[in-house]
């Protein structure tokens, strides 16, 4: 494997190579396995501007830089970007499209992607987007980015919406009797005006809510939270809280010899997903459009490709050994071609995997 | 048969939007005047005359699958269909067909394929950019009578809708619920969510929550060539390329959306929203600057200038506070311990900020009024002048003081008013150029003065366009926000999805055979008098 310094490394590596596979962190290997450069070294904050709300950074940044650096400002990013503490970078984060249980209240890394400078299957650099909060103009190549595995450019720069933090968080865990009522409960939280951060659901049928805003509002806040569920609760402050949610956004919970594998869901697929999955554990986030399965290593990785298909779910396999990160049913193939004939006419990002 | 140019449209397209219908309208009608000085434009004037001998034969092939009621070739029924809220073009469409569901627009798309007809795809026409301008000897897709609900799961927060179902629709089906679909165009009352998909509209909360893309989970559309694709789901998490983020705002060129799942929102329990009137304009900017600074994120904030208000003030009649120079309002949401712990923290700069008059909505109908005064400012506008562009820039928050003391200098230099209307939150101008299209060279001012601010907001880092998409006004402006490459590639892009350039040709990229030529001359087939100027 190729580390590369700079852009212009990256260009000419490019338009050498016949097959271009990125990673850096590594944290998320089903999804980089097969890498043949590396962009760690291509890390740094290029431009910071608290007023403006954006980031400006390297695709290699490791995201515990970029959250240390905003958090100096009292800042974050929304989107929660998981396996911050495991080495990710933002640009890994982006290429796979990962965000986090703080998804539920402001959006994915989707919705905080503004710009992006790339390099295309011919080795050209191109930016695109912006470095503005807002902006319609040309084709939204940021939006392409996200959850692209590389497989449209490789991203080297990227600016990001960031938001104020909030001044205090609490998180209430909701003690559910069956998975029916967990799931019941969440949906009502899902839909309800408490203005939640997170709203997680494991498969233990315990719901993790999380307030976040004004310190002098959360008590109360915390309250109507606990009386609107109205059932058996815990909840939980200071370091604990902290340490529980880092706990979720490393995906402590998988247990050794599972293989992790997010995927997005409906609400109402849930019940008849969950049945299906067995062996297999399934943790929601983001109100139950977020799930995230850990699976068994022995079984193949093929019976969980048609169960999700089987549910017209999108999965992405994010550690272990998978024939392709992407399984389940994934929509819009005839997009994808013809985006990768632009963008790539000699398939360097996609050989040896099929797009999409 | 006028002259026609051989060439497709070339190079540089007039800037200027003049005078957009008044909000409130729900089907295109134009005002009686409207048409008078017209120059009729014979039908037979096309972009290529290769595209009018095409026309015919489609037209018959239609005749066999459209009532006459729904295929519309006669000159006074295409007349409504000439222009759009960027009224400065017109162009005559060969036909128009009103579709009525998906399979209609599928058929028609390949029949255009097929014939090699170009086509234009149009909700309620309200686009500023000359969005839905039609080609000339193309067809124009009407898609307002596809307006249906057809799926809506309020538990999983998601609604399935035809694009001619109108904006605010989607947030009155939903309301019973405790729902609503936040982006929020000034046009919300008439356009339609095709057309905000097509144009990632905006609105008055995108810092906070983004713009239409942000807001659109999964799209069914029929490319230009009449292949179908679903991108995305009904999920608000997305697995692989976000393919229907891509397909969002990307003006047409992809092709039609037939189906599109939004995302919907809880709606807040409690807005507090503050008018706060100064007497400068940076006074207001600066008090903009300290709320960001506080770390307070409001639902929004909207400035308005002195000549805004007072427009405003004569239609609306909102209780803005005359004669300030600038007025502002900030509204906090959410749930009411949080808001009510926010109040004081946003008082505290509101009174630090030089505000000489605050005012807090009392009641939901006192909010609703002074979302009224603030929405209808653009066509208020028209009540001062009688011509006006409307313009859409963005610069990065911390300059849109800098921004609008060039804005002043500008409309100085030109002896042109300019109202100025602007999400402050996030740094998107909409700089209100008045003129009289009655007085010579009057228009081709406003146009160069228009284009200056737009190639300011280029300079200061920010974007030609925040909410009202490239269009035919911008198509100029791109190439100087992007750089070569990235024009290659977006006509790269649009060349494998639309290789006969059939879909909304003629807006956010020139035709391929076109790049490299553009030139400041007229527009061509403005010389040809094939398009006009009302």
């Amino acid at each position: 494997m190729e580390t590369i310094e700079t852009t212009e490394q990256l260009t000419h590596f490019v338009r050498n190579q016949a097959q271009v596979r990125v990673r850096a962190g590594g944290t998320k290997p089903a999804t980089s396995g097969n890498a043949n450069v590396s962009l760690v070294n291509l890390s740094g904050v290029i431009e910071y501007e608290s007023s403006e709300f954006t980031i400006t950074v390297r695709a290699g940044t490791p995201l515990a830089e970029i959250e240390n650096l905003l958090a100096e400002q009292r800042q974050y990013l929304p989107f929660d970007p998981p396996l911050a503490r495991a080495g990710a970078t933002i640009g890994g984060t982006v290429a796979t499209g990962l965000s986090g249980s703080g998804r539920f209240r402001y959006g994915g890394v989707r919705d905080f992607l503004l710009g992006v400078r790339f390099v295309t299957g011919e080795g050209q650099l191109v930016q695109l987007g912006s470095k503005v909060v807002k902006n319609a103009a040309g084709f939204d190549f940021p939006k392409l980015m996200v959850g692209g595995l590389g497989r449209f450019g490789i991203m080297t720069e990227l600016t990001l919406k960031v938001f104020p933090a909030p001044e205090a968080t609490r998180t209430v865990v909701l003690e559910n009797d069956n998975q029916s009522d967990a799931l019941e409960t969440m949906l009502q939280l899902a839909a309800s005006q408490l203005d939640l951060t997170c709203l997680d659901l494991d498969d233990t049928n315990r719901i993790r809510a999380r307030v976040a805003g004004s310190d002098s509002a959360l008590l109360d806040r915390v309250a109507r939270l606990q009386q609107f569920s109205n059932i058996a609760n815990k909840v939980i402050e200071g370091e604990e809280e902290l340490a529980l949610w880092q706990a979720v956004g490393e995906f402590q919970w998988v247990p050794a010899g599972y293989r992790l594998v997010k995927v997005a869901l409906a609400p109402e697929q849930i019940p008849p997903l969950i049945s299906d999955l067995t062996p297999g554990a399934l943790r929601i986030c983001a109100g139950g459009h977020l799930g995230w399965i850990a699976w068994p290593q022995e079984r193949p990785g093929e019976e969980l490709d048609r169960v999700l298909a089987q549910h017209c779910c999108p999965g992405l396999a994010i550690t272990g050994d998978w024939h392709s990160p992407l399984i389940g049913e994934h929509q819009g193939s005839a997009f994808a071609r013809r985006l990768t004939l632009a963008l790539d006419p000699e398939s360097k990002f996609t050989n040896p995997q099929p797009v999409v | 048969m006028h002259e026609v140019s051989k060439t497709s449209i070339v190079s540089v397209c007039k800037l200027g939007s003049r005078t957009p219908r008044p909000s409130g309208l729900h089907t295109f009608e134009p005002p009686s005047h409207f048409w008078v000085d017209a120059v009729e434009i014979p039908a037979a004037s096309a972009s290529t005359p290769s595209d009018l001998s095409r026309l015919a034969p489609l037209v018959d092939q239609l005749r066999q699958r459209f009532p006459t009621d729904r295929l519309l070739t006669q000159p006074a029924q295409l007349a409504p269909y000439e222009s759009d809220g960027l009224t400065a073009f017109r162009v005559h469409p060969g036909g128009v067909v009103l579709v009525q569901d998906a399979s209609e627009v599928v058929t028609v798309v390949r029949l255009c394929h097929e014939h090699g007809v170009p086509f234009v795809a149009r909700g309620s026409g309200t686009s500023l950019s000359g969005g839905s301008l039609p080609v000339a000897g193309g067809l124009v897709i009407a898609l307002n009578r596809m307006n249906r609900v057809l799926d809506y799961q309020p538990r999983s927060q998601t609604i399935v809708v035809e694009p001619g179902v109108v904006n605010q629709q989607v947030s009155r089906h939903v309301a019973q619920d405790g729902l609503y679909y936040a982006p929020d165009p000034s046009s919300g009352p008439v356009c339609t969510i095709g057309g905000n998909v097509a144009f990632n509209s905006g609105g008055a909360h995108c810092l906070k929550y983004g713009m239409t893309a942000n807001h659109v989970l999964g799209i069914k559309a029929v490319f230009p060539d009449g292949e179908l694709v679903e991108l995305g789901g009904r999920s608000h998490e997305t697995a692989g390329a976000d393919l229907a983020g891509m397909f969002v705002g990307s003006e047409g060129l992809f092709g039609i959306a037939l189906e599109i799942v939004l995302r919907l929102l809880p709606l807040p329990e409690r807005f507090h929203t503050v008018l706060a009137a100064y007497d400068s304009l940076e006074k207001a900017g600066d008090a903009v600057a300290s709320v960001v600074a506080s770390g307070l994120l409001p639902g929004a904030m909207e400035i308005m200038d002195k000549l805004a208000i007072e427009a405003s003030e004569q239609a609306v009649h909102a209780g803005y506070p005359t004669g300030a120079a600038a007025a502002l309002i900030v509204e906090l949401e959410g749930p009411e311990e949080e808001v009510a712990a926010e109040i004081p923290r946003l008082d505290a700069i509101m009174q630090a900020s030089g505000a000489y008059e605050l005012r807090v909505a009392k009641s939901a109908a006192d909010r609703m009024n002074i979302w009224k005064g603030r929405k209808g400012a653009f066509s208020a506008v028209g009540r001062l002048s009688p011509d006006y562009i409307v313009q859409d820039g963005v610069v990065p928050r911390s300059r849109l003081g800098e921004a609008l003391a060039e804005v002043q200098r500008l409309s100085a230099r030109y002896g042109l008013r300019v109202a100025n209307v602007f999400h402050a939150g996030d740094g998107n101008l909409h700089p209100l150029i008045l003129y009289d299209g009655r007085i010579e060279g009057q228009l081709h001012q406003a146009e160069l003065l228009a284009g200056e601010i737009l190639r300011m907001c280029i300079r200061l880092g920010g974007s030609i366009t925040g909410e009202h998409g490239v269009g035919v006004e911008k198509l100029e402006f791109l190439p100087e926000m992007y750089g070569e490459a990235e024009m290659e590639l977006m006509n790269r892009v649009r060349q494998t999805i639309d290789p006969q350039e059939l879909a909304n040709r003629g807006k956010l990229l020139l035709s391929a055979s076109d790049v490299g030529k553009q030139s400041h001359a007229p527009h061509p087939l403005e010389s040809a008098g094939v398009i006009s100027r009302a």
